[in-house]
């Protein structure tokens, strides 16, 4: 068993409500944040910490916060991402809606650390249920003097709001994720400015994701050093893995950083095998945007040697033959999935999820859906797959928010690892009419 | 002040200048001979606030970040939102993976732009028939259905043809800035979006005409020119009248002695050189309503300058200037 | 809809309480949560009169309301059965079968997927992932996660809301008690 820092009181009965959560240590962090240490003095635990953004993008937490920009007289924000979209990733979900308290507890003592006397929730409309779990817990928290003015009797006084979203995926994005909160549509701003000199209503904001800032506690009662320790190499900590698709156990899976692929698939603490006994076609690991990669590839780097679920390793190998950890949802196909639909269902997302700003995205994710979805009929003609290729390379780089990468980087896999099976489909489109296996 | 270098011109630019401003601004300096180094751009538009970074086509690679930090950027990036820092070099023309870049850019624009210009009232004056000529394939790979939408009368004066549209939020943000009512906006999403009034409330301003300028291709039209005259075959000429509301400068764009239509002066980069109002440009059809100042000048590459002498008289002078120069780079 | 689009005194307390969530000025961010409301309160969709008074509460420009409420693909600008059955199609949930689920529902209420079955009871309506890719195939009906399907679980669920008359809304939810 690995270490555990979010799901470690998952199972205690009630802890769901304030009181189970404090019995059980919950609210130190803010108590002793508070009480006995400077703000700048949490930044440099979380720096310390190695902690890095669990939403997808991986960047250090720490650095991000230094960058928070503090102009006298201008009120700072704390926003925390929980719009939680990323196809195969639902662990934030898992955790708001089983340990609320967590949440809060870090955004209290991450507040402090940022001089934010308020700060939001940006849940998507989707998880309205969780929501209302969240005002309630954010109640229990105003009750008991941990939220409001003078916390804990401390100078410092905060706020926290839930804001429901409406469903849009590009609201990940954390300058569309502003936009929305201001009541607009999600439409990712052009940086510069970055959030942290002008975000939420121009003023300087952090946001983070619901696990970034749900480790923060451990960090500030631990130490960052006693953190860091946790995991391999820069990848530190834990990381919650969404696990879903074709396996045994699907669910949200804490892990130390640093388990092996293998283990993680296998395993009867996680994912259990695969349905049904069959064998490993492919892994996504990271979330839908993430490359795609082969049994062989997703087992062992190019090199040989075991992938490790951590940002290092699972990027070995670059795009060529490696992907990346991003938002931890991992799903899992068995060989007799179509990797064609699978993509298909991928392009059809970004298509339906494209904001429809910048030309190349907007255009693009709607040329290579329309292209997938002749391919998967049946329809598909020769060229068409060197033709997603070059549409895919023209999109990725060139749009004003990473959707348009997003979109790009599954076509690209798929073809780099899959490319017979397209060819399958366009060459025998009389087995998909006779609603026969293409491969 | 900080220097930059595009294409292997440098210029010394004012703090906060964009890429673009700066390569305009090297185009536009007295004696320069070359070609035209600032990127293309449709949905830029230097006087309307927060233009700008969406169509992607101004794209340029940025090979040195700076004198401080000369890593170079690692993205090609929108000229017209990026700010020059001291010492930066800039790829445009020179640089082949933005030229295919951008080759990609006007191939998404056009997927779903009807190509209808044989009868669209824009032709000749075009900014997507531009940038496909410079930028694009010759060929479109593009089979399928194209997107279409009814088209919706604006008032009396526009018409909004949401086919053509490569959504480049011009006339949203004019309508914000210039316009005191905003009936205007952007629905819906993705390749599903659309420019709409809301149920063709019509845009009742006395500004509104200058929708039709900002329009990069024939999406906003003037209703009383359509289907008039190709543009080719009229003069335009500056002229101006006293009003109350604009500076009363404009282009008349003449046929015979009939006045067809009435633009805003536009500028050699497409931009008006002032907002004008709809009495002027709507309602003042008559040549006796104006004081004619004479030809307009016209960028010879354009196809309204066919035939017009003002043109004639502007490749002779920069005829001249090129030989002035290249003797004096001989001495 | 014949009801007058109109919240009562207790919503309007709610939507004055939302509004007081941001900083002064900055109540257009209610837009969002408002429309929500109204939505559940006004028939399962927002028509343009509908959109209008929630520009008017708000004091902001009807574009306004009409710009974020096209692009949400929550707010839905056309008439729904009083249970709109979302089926995810995405990824894990195709992977898991959503297809045979959306299959089995059209069979079952005799529409196809978009359509609204005659007596206003059920809407069906594909969508993209809602993130409970770990419950796959999953569909969602008003605010309520269905998880781990099977056609059997499909048929008990349709019976079920059968019985009600209608889905579990946000009203039904408790928003007003717990804002």
């Amino acid at each position: 068993m690995g270490k555990k820092i979010l799901l470690e009181h998952i199972n205690v009965p009630g802890i769901k409500g304030l009181e189970v959560y404090r019995q059980n240590g919950g609210y130190a962090s803010v108590e002793k944040a508070l009480k006995t240490m400077a703000p700048d003095a949490v930044v440099e635990e979380v720096k310390k910490s190695g902690l890095r953004g669990r939403g997808g993008a991986g960047f250090p937490t720490g650095m991000k916060w230094s960058f928070l920009a503090k102009p006298e007289g201008v009120e700072r924000y704390l926003v925390v991402n929980a719009d939680e979209s990323e196809p195969g990733t639902f662990k934030d979900r898992y955790l708001m809606e089983r340990i609320p308290h967590i949440l809060i507890e870090g955004m209290i003592t991450s507040s402090f650390a940022l001089g934010a006397k308020t700060s939001y929730i940006y849940i998507r409309g989707e998880y309205f249920y969780v929501s209302r779990i969240l005002e309630a817990a954010i109640e229990e928290a105003y009750a008991a003097g941990l939220l409001g003015k003078n916390i804990l009797g401390s100078n410092f006084s905060h706020d926290i709001f839930v804001q429901v979203g409406a469903g849009a995926y590009i609201c990940g994005e954390e300058t569309a994720l502003l936009e929305s909160l201001e009541g607009k549509r999600g439409n990712p701003r052009i940086k510069p400015p970055f959030p942290a000199i002008a975000g939420l209503y121009s003023c300087p904001t952090v946001v983070n994701n619901v696990e970034t800032i749900a480790s923060v506690p451990y960090i500030v009662m631990n130490g960052g050093d006693e953190y860091a320790k946790i995991g391999i190499g820069r990848s530190t900590g834990t990381k919650l893995i969404s696990a879903s698709g074709h396996i045994n156990k699907p669910g949200v899976y804490e892990i130390e950083m640093g388990v092996p692929v293998e283990e993680f698939i296998y395993s009867e603490e996680y994912c259990g095998g695969i349905l049904n006994g069959k064998k490993l076609k492919a892994v996504v690991a990271g979330g839908s945007s993430v490359p795609i990669l082969p049994a062989d590839l997703i087992l062992k780097t190019e090199k040989g040697e075991p992938r490790l679920m951590s940002y290092e390793s699972l990027s070995d190998g670059g795009f060529a033959t490696g992907t990346m950890l991003g938002s931890g949802g991992f799903m899992v196909y068995d060989e007799s999935t179509s990797i064609v639909k699978n993509l298909y269902t991928f392009a059809r997302f970004y298509h339906h999820e494209s904001c429809g700003q910048c030309s190349p995205c907007r255009e693009g994710t709607g040329w290579m859906e329309k292209i997938l979805h002749r391919i998967v009929e049946g329809h598909g003609k020769a060229g068409d797959v060197d033709m997603l290729w070059d549409i895919q390379r023209k999109i990725e780089g060139n749009t004003i928010c990473p959707l348009g990468d997003a979109a790009a980087w599954p076509v690209a896999s798929a073809i780099r690892h899959f490319r017979k099976e397209f060819e399958e489909y366009i060459n025998h489109p009389e087995r998909i009419r006779d609603k026969m296996p293409v491969v | 002040m900080p220097k930059v270098t595009i294409d292997g011109h440098s210029i010394v630019v004012p703090d906060g200048t964009t890429i673009l401003q700066a390569a305009r601004m090297i185009v536009d300096a007295p004696g320069y001979i070359g070609e035209n180094i600032a990127p293309p751009t449709m949905c830029y538009h230097s006087k309307l606030k927060t233009s700008g970074g969406y169509c992607r086509s101004c794209i340029v690679k940025v090979s040195k970040g700076s004198e401080k930090d000369p890593r170079p950027m690692p993205k090609l990036v929108a000229s017209c939102r990026t700010t020059v820092m001291d010492g930066m070099e800039v790829m445009n023309t020179t640089s082949p993976e933005v030229l295919e870049a951008r080759r990609g850019v006007v191939e998404f624009l056009l997927i779903n732009h009807p190509l209808d210009c044989p009868v669209c009232d824009q032709a000749g004056e075009c900014h997507l028939q531009d940038l496909g000529y410079e930028n694009g394939g010759s060929k479109t790979r593009y089979d399928f259905k194209r997107r279409t939408f009814a088209k919706i009368d604006i008032g009396p004066f526009i018409k909004l043809h949401m086919t053509r549209c490569i959504m480049c939020f011009r006339c949203v943000k004019a309508a914000d800035q210039l316009t005191n009512n905003r009936y205007q906006g952007m629905l819906f999403r993705g390749d599903a979006s659309e420019i709409s009034t809301y149920i063709e409330k019509a845009i009742d301003n006395d500004f509104s005409g200058n929708l039709i300028d900002v329009c990069p291709v024939g999406a906003l039209t003037d209703r009383t020119f359509r289907f008039k005259s190709r543009v080719w075959f009229t003069k335009p000429m500056d002229a101006h009248r006293s009003c109350t509301k604009c500076s009363g400068k404009v282009a008349l764009w003449e046929k015979g002695n009939e006045i067809l239509r009435v633009t805003a002066r536009k500028d050699k980069w497409g931009e008006p050189e002032s907002w004008i109002c709809n009495e002027c440009r709507f309602e003042k059809k008559n040549i006796n309503d104006w004081v004619i100042e004479g030809p307009r000048h016209i960028d010879p590459h354009s196809v309204i300058s066919l035939n017009h002498y003002e043109n004639v008289v502007a490749t002779m002078k920069l005829d001249v200037a090129k030989q002035q120069k290249q003797l004096a780079d001989k001495k | 809809m014949s009801k007058e689009i109109k919240f009562n005194e207790e919503t309007l307390a709610l939507v004055d309480k939302l509004m007081k969530r941001y900083p002064e000025g900055k109540h257009k961010s209610a837009l969002i949560p408002v429309l929500h409301i109204a939505q559940a309160e006004f028939g399962g969709w927002l028509s343009s009169d509908t959109m209008d008074y929630v520009a008017s509460l708000l004091k902001i420009k009807p574009i306004e309301v009409y710009e974020v409420a096209s692009f949400y693909s929550m707010f839905n600008l056309t008439p729904v059965g009083k249970c709109l059955i979302e089926v995810c199609r995405t990824s894990s949930c195709w992977a898991r079968g959503s297809e045979e689920v959306v299959k089995h529902l059209e069979k079952r209420l005799g529409i196809k997927e978009g359509e609204t079955t005659k007596d206003g009871m059920f809407t069906i309506k594909t969508v993209e992932c809602l993130g409970s890719c770990g419950g796959a195939p999953m569909l969602q009906v008003g605010a309520s996660f269905h998880e781990n399907l099977t056609t059997e679980k499909v048929d008990t669920l349709i019976e079920d809301y059968k019985t009600q008359g209608k889905q579990k809304s946000y009203t039904d939810l408790d928003y007003k008690n717990t804002l």
